[in-house]
């Protein structure tokens, strides 16, 4: 599946997922990749990939930035790195990359009812 | 201890490759009550450690796109740079309810994806 990679559709998808990640401190990586699959044609392992490859100098910017504003509470993110390591370390060794539908329908369910629940 | 849980939980779903950050930062301010952009910049430093171990690993199945990427990362600056000052302009509540806006629609989309192969 080879699609045309113009740059300008490049940028675009760049700028857009720099942009989300930066707004919201995440979500970068959820848009790059479905974006690189449909648009770019990229295979999906490879995509997962560079996806991470990207976001990752992306977010340490956007952590510079947050810092800079006062927005970094230490403890708690340390806390979480360490905590996000395991667990990463777990998750990727339990499926590798072969998530099951039934799960991503649950966290998908979740993210909705947070997101209402946010809202009210 | 509770955000420790919290955030092995999270981690074990980035590890499966479902978006970690978008569900750990409504977590964060919905059971610990934490500020929207302190969750939110809570997220960001923990994907450095995170993402740097899974870079390697890419790196080492040769899974990385080094054509695509350099592009996509100067782009993503621009936009990272932009949407970083944007949110920092922002109060809380507003921030927060643009997120939950983000995460109803990253929602619809997991429990709607399919891949081609299943």
């Amino acid at each position: 599946m080879k699609k045309n990679m113009s740059f300008t559709k490049i940028a675009l998808i760049g700028v857009c997922s720099g942009f989300l990640n930066g707004l919201f401190g995440s979500g970068g990586g959820t848009v790059l990749v479905p974006a690189m699959v449909f648009l770019l044609g990229v295979d999906e392992q490879k995509a997962h990939a560079t996806a991470i490859f990207v976001i990752l100098p992306l977010s340490i910017i956007s952590s510079f930035i947050y810092f800079k504003n006062n927005f970094v509470n230490w403890p708690p993110a340390l806390i979480v790195s360490a905590g996000g390591m395991i667990g990463a370390y777990i998750g990727a060794k339990l499926l590798n990359r072969l998530t099951p539908r039934a799960l991503r329908i649950i966290f998908g369910a979740s993210m909705v009812a947070a997101a209402i629940r946010m809202v009210f | 201890m509770l955000l420790f849980l919290i955030s092995i939980l999270s981690g074990i779903i980035s590890g499966m490759g479902i978006g970690g950050g978008t569900i750990l930062i409504p977590a964060l301010t919905i059971i610990l009550k934490l500020d929207q952009h302190i969750a939110q910049s809570i997220n960001l430093i923990s994907f450095i450690p995170i993402a740097s171990v899974a870079v390697i690993t890419h790196f080492k199945n040769k899974n990385i796109d080094f054509k695509l990427s350099p592009k996509l990362i100067v782009s993503g600056i621009i936009g990272a740079v932009a949407g970083s000052i944007l949110s920092s302009f922002m109060s809380s509540e507003v921030l927060r309810k643009l997120f939950a806006l983000f995460l109803f629609f990253m929602g619809i989309y997991e429990i709607t994806y399919k891949k081609d192969r299943e």
